[in-house]
């Protein structure tokens, strides 16, 4: 069972209808038991990141995810709530990831939106995958590079396209709407 | 790098895909899913449907149509078509929309716009403008095209940016369903005023009308629907054009 972690954000169908083509059984839950025990736990994106923490902390689940041992993938928003720190609404994070989340300099158009490709992947989340594949992207804010990068995006400058420490896995494009490059990914994820 | 994204819209009526020309002459162009499939198949990039019947009692037929098309497909869509409050967009995004597109209701109720964008995230909210040029100046017209406002097109794409929307979907319904190519000017006139991503839509009708609309304005989204529906120009054939002309497209 997967674990599709409902905080109010936009759009977990699309995660779950992506799972689910998958051959996979997803749940869509607050609750901290079934995330516990979960073969895997999504964390999805769309969404502002201090309402997504008041959320989030309303419900522990800020001391359940940091704690978590299953494999765990965060998504869009979901990548940016496991870093330390977000600019956006000056928000403290769950700081699972070393990196700070900043907002794109207007030297191009923001939100950063559309299909890009990588400067450079590794890791079992990208098996399969090269640096000419592209993914889609909407967002205004960015993670840094780390020495959690564990792929790299340029847009205006280069940023961390992927995050992953231990069994924290991270992504700020969207796996769900990336046709079959993202189809991809979800699988090497659910692989795990 | 950043791709050029070419956008099929579908234009939704009763649950079927329909097209007009210049906002008139609706013909039936078949069913929204298949189409869609079949667009995701050949490369399209995003996709745009819009309810041209837009009243209230049809609004549970377009949230059923919205979830089987977010169980069918797997590249991000909008929807638009009368959506005029918190509870609308809330409806279609939780079908399985990525974005929504508002139009009139914005122009008549602008702060619904910051109070969407902070509610949903500005990067799921498209302000469509359609601009008709009347007296030397583009104007902003609203309810599908048959109502005059006192906007000037340019002054509200930068009044729409400081509200907090996220991307706008700027339509030449002078250009409209001609297949005389997206309107050059008003694209580029648009798109360097604002900073934020415009899709340019009206008018296209060959492989290059996507590659001047591409190479003199900072659009960086192309949307069209009759020459799709038609088959009169294939997604990949375009996406080739595109690529051996230089233009940075998602293509293999």
């Amino acid at each position: 069972m997967i674990a599709i972690i409902n905080y109010n954000a936009g759009n977990i169908l699309s995660v779950s209808n992506a799972i689910n083509s998958l051959g996979y059984e997803s749940i869509v839950t607050d609750d901290i038991a079934t995330i516990q025990n979960a073969d895997k736990v999504i964390l999805p994106g769309v969404g502002e990141a201090s309402s997504a923490m008041n959320y989030l902390r309303s419900k522990n689940l800020d001391k359940t995810i940091v704690g978590l041992r299953n494999p765990f993938l965060g998504i869009c928003l979901g990548l940016q709530l496991l870093c330390k720190h977000s600019e956006e609404g000056d928000t403290e994070c769950l700081g699972v990831f070393d990196t700070k989340v900043r907002l794109f300099p207007p030297k191009l158009k923001v939100p950063h939106m559309g299909w890009n490709d990588f400067v450079q992947v590794e890791g079992l989340l990208f098996n399969s995958i090269g640096v000419d594949d592209d993914v889609y992207y909407v967002h205004s804010f960015f993670a840094d590079l780390s020495c959690d990068t564990i792929a790299t995006c340029d847009y205006i400058h280069p940023f961390s396209a992927a995050l992953g420490k231990d069994n924290f896995f991270a992504a700020q494009f969207h796996p769900e709407k990336s046709a079959s490059v993202g189809q991809q990914i979800l699988k090497n994820f659910l692989e795990i | 790098m950043l791709k050029k994204r070419i956008i099929p819209c579908l234009d939704i009526k009763d649950g079927r895909t329909v097209k007009g020309i210049n906002f008139q002459d609706i013909r039936d162009a078949g069913d929204p899913v298949e189409l869609a499939i079949r667009y995701v198949e050949e490369g399209a990039d995003e996709l745009v449907f819009l309810d041209i019947t837009a009243t209230s009692d049809n609004r549970s037929t377009l949230t059923e149509l919205v979830k089987q098309i977010s169980k069918n497909i797997n590249i991000p869509f909008a929807v638009g078509g009368g959506i005029k409050s918190n509870e609308d967009v809330s409806l279609v995004l939780h079908a399985g929309a990525d974005k929504v597109s508002i139009n009139s209701a914005a122009v008549y109720k602008p702060e619904l716009i910051s109070e969407l964008a902070d509610n949903f995230g500005s990067q799921c909210i498209i302000v469509a403008i359609d601009a008709k040029y009347v007296g030397g100046e583009w104007i902003v017209y609203v309810s599908g095209g048959q109502t005059k406002t006192a906007l000037k097109v340019i002054d509200w794409a930068k009044r729409v940016e400081t509200l907090g929307a996220g991307e706008l979907l700027l339509t030449s319904m002078d250009s409209d369903g001609t297949k005389s190519g997206f309107e050059i000017d008003l694209t580029a006139q648009v798109s360097s005023a604002v900073n934020l991503p415009v899709i340019a839509s009206g008018g296209a009708g060959t492989l290059h009308h996507f590659k001047e609309v591409f190479e003199q304005t900072e659009a960086t989204g192309a949307l069209a629907a009759s020459i799709f529906h038609y088959q009169d120009i294939a997604i990949p054939d375009l996406k080739q054009y595109l690529y051996n002309n230089k233009i940075s497209v998602r293509w293999k």
